[in-house]
């Protein structure tokens, strides 16, 4: 997944743009995220709908993936089943 | 990566939310959103190369801005306050380009039929109408977002070149999306030809905080504005502030009770005027920024709490800092370094080098990137012992005496301590025993007479070296800035051609 690759959720409207992917597979809903949305979509896992917010960056424990979520959507975003947990920013003042 | 992400998260998020405020017209997210996919589509049929903007600010910058983004051409909008020679010269650098505003003013030079001109009612309206039923563009492939062309205080403009990946790693760096509360509103009078133009903009609609945009800055216009939409934020370079100021003094009494931050930057900022500010807003934070077009804006920054801490301290160390831009973003390396370009220790003065996403650090004909990807900004400067940055001038303004380095900036701050002067300014002249030599060229405060020569001369030869004592000294009625309030220093030389 290269910097600036947008992805699309199979099972839901969730778009991601990756910030720092390496050879990593994410899913949404429980399936593999891609380019182009399928026409139907397909049915979301349980275990992954908590849902996806817009604008913010999502992350695996190891710092491997780091993803913002552009669109949002009902399935939540996981690699390899582990699902993936918001950043936390640091709050900068507005300098401009 | 594409620009367009930034307006289109806001339009996704808040399309019915007033995102930007101009000359009485209230524009939604989504409104914008739709205005520049219609734009995208003028600009992609017009088969131009470039997107100008050669206007004065209003809602046409943004729609520009995005639609361009969107149609992956670059964005480059014109100072429309320069004279007409160096003006053709940099239209003619663009050719042929879709320009949009002062569409007489293009007739006027010359060439105009290379290009496609559109006054910016006509390019709003049109945008309008044809955003109502466009398409979204498929997403584009051209790098570069924003070209820029550098004010050229020490020699012709350089075509400075922003990508969609510096422009959004900084946004995604600084910025949290829609973290800005219902009722913020940013007050953004900085030119759309100008970074910080071109940085509100962004940060303003990824923070979601409603954008309040002056045409042009006028102390009163902005007065005004800031009462009657009750601004949260404002950014303002150094002049700016001090015109505010002296319509405060002169007895000016607005309601700016909303007013939480203000933002500086651009230039230098006084140390008095800043204290000034402090006393003046008790309760507002203010924020020193500092960055450079090649930087896509700020690189290091003196936060609010920084500032009073600094305006309260009895510590001169501690104190000194409101005379510093703070410290580097946490997303931004930085060193100084010497002439050999090895990296200095705390406390020494060199040439700033930064590197980062956001840095591009890139001219349209070369990049001025090393091989490692720091980027030599030409502005000189030294970090204290706690990591905070002092800038002491441009590189280039150093006056080399005899093969001794002498930055203007220590000169000029010794000659301001004498009561009646106001501005200075020194430089290297011409001198055949020397090869340099300091000239000064200063402005005396209303009402004081003019310090003779060698009061001036004892008073820099008491403080600092003899090398240092100036060799030619010019009083004249003003000195010559640009209209962001940056001195041009090569103006000032020709002071001393005669």
């Amino acid at each position: 997944m290269k910097p600036g690759t947008k992805l699309k959720s199979a099972v839901c409207d969730t778009e991601v743009m990756v910030i720092k992917g390496g050879a990593a597979m994410v899913s949404c809903g429980g399936a593999p995220m891609v380019d182009t949305r399928p026409a139907e979509l397909l049915a979301i896992d349980p275990a992954f709908a908590a849902g996806s917010k817009i604008g913010k960056r999502y992350v695996d424990a190891a710092g491997t993936v780091e993803l913002l979520c552009v669109k949002p959507g009902r399935g939540s975003l996981s690699l390899d089943g582990v699902a993936l947990s918001t950043k936390d920013a640091k709050p900068l003042p507005s300098s401009d | 990566m594409n620009l367009s992400l930034i307006l289109q998260m806001a339009a996704e998020a808040g399309p019915d939310m007033i995102g930007l405020v101009c000359d009485g017209r209230r524009w939604t997210y989504g409104e914008l959103w739709r205005a520049a996919i219609g734009a995208a589509e003028m600009i992609t049929q017009s088969g131009c190369g470039h997107v100008a903007l050669l206007d004065e600010n209003s809602e046409a910058a943004a729609i520009a801005l995005f639609g361009a983004a969107l149609a992956g051409i670059p964005y480059v909008p014109l100072n429309y306050r320069l004279a007409d020679a160096d003006l053709a010269s940099l239209v003619a650098r663009i050719a042929p380009a879709y320009i949009v505003g002062d569409a007489d003013r293009v007739q006027r030079l010359g060439h105009h039929a290379e290009h496609v001109v559109l006054t910016r009612p006509t390019f709003v309206a049109e945008a309008e109408t044809l955003g109502e039923a466009a398409a979204e563009p498929p997403e584009a492939d051209e790098p570069i977002a924003v070209q820029l062309f550098t004010s050229g205080t020490t020699a012709a403009p350089k075509a400075a070149v922003l990508r969609h990946a510096n422009l959004l790693s900084y946004i995604l760096g600084t910025v949290e999306f829609m973290s800005a509360g219902e009722d913020e509103a940013a007050l953004v009078s900085v030119p759309p030809y100008h970074i910080a133009g071109i940085a509100a903009l962004l940060s303003s609609i990824y923070a979601m905080r409603r954008i309040l945009l002056l045409p042009a800055f006028d102390p009163d216009a902005w007065l005004a504005l800031a009462a009657a939409e009750h601004a949260t934020n404002a950014f303002v370079v150094p002049t700016m502030l001090s015109r505010i100021i002296a319509r405060i003094d002169e007895g000016a009494k607005p309601d700016l009770g909303s007013l939480r931050a203000i933002a500086y930057g651009g230039g230098r900022m006084p140390a008095e005027m800043i204290d000034r500010a402090l006393s003046l807003f008790p309760d507002t934070g203010f924020t020193n920024a500092y960055g450079l077009t090649e930087t896509s804006s700020t690189i290091a920054l003196l936060g609010p709490d920084e500032h009073r801490v600094a305006h309260r301290a009895g510590d001169p160390a501690v104190r000194a800092r409101l005379g510093s831009v703070g410290r580097p973003l946490p997303t931004i390396e930085l060193e100084i370094r010497d002439d050999e370009g090895r990296p200095l220790p705390a406390g020494e003065r060199g040439e700033i080098y930064v590197r980062g996403d956001q840095v591009s650090g890139e001219y349209k004909e070369r990049s001025a990137l090393d091989a490692e990807g720091w980027f030599p900004t030409r502005d000189a400067g030294w970090l204290d012992a706690e990591g905070y940055l002092f800038l002491t001038g441009r590189a280039d303004d150093v006056i080399v005496r005899g093969g001794e380095n002498i930055s203007p900036g220590e000169i000029e701050d010794v000659l301001l301590t004498h009561p009646a002067v106001a501005e200075v300014a020194a430089v290297g002249v011409p001198s055949v025993e020397w090869g340099e030599a300091v000239g000064v060229a200063l402005v005396v405060k209303p009402g004081c007479a003019a310090p003779s020569e060698t009061e001036l001369r004892t008073l820099v030869r008491d403080r600092l070296r003899s090398s240092r004592v100036p060799e030619r000294i010019v009083v004249r009625d003003a000195l010559p800035y640009n209209e962001m309030g940056k001195l041009l220093r090569r103006e000032v030389r020709k002071l001393f051609q005669a």
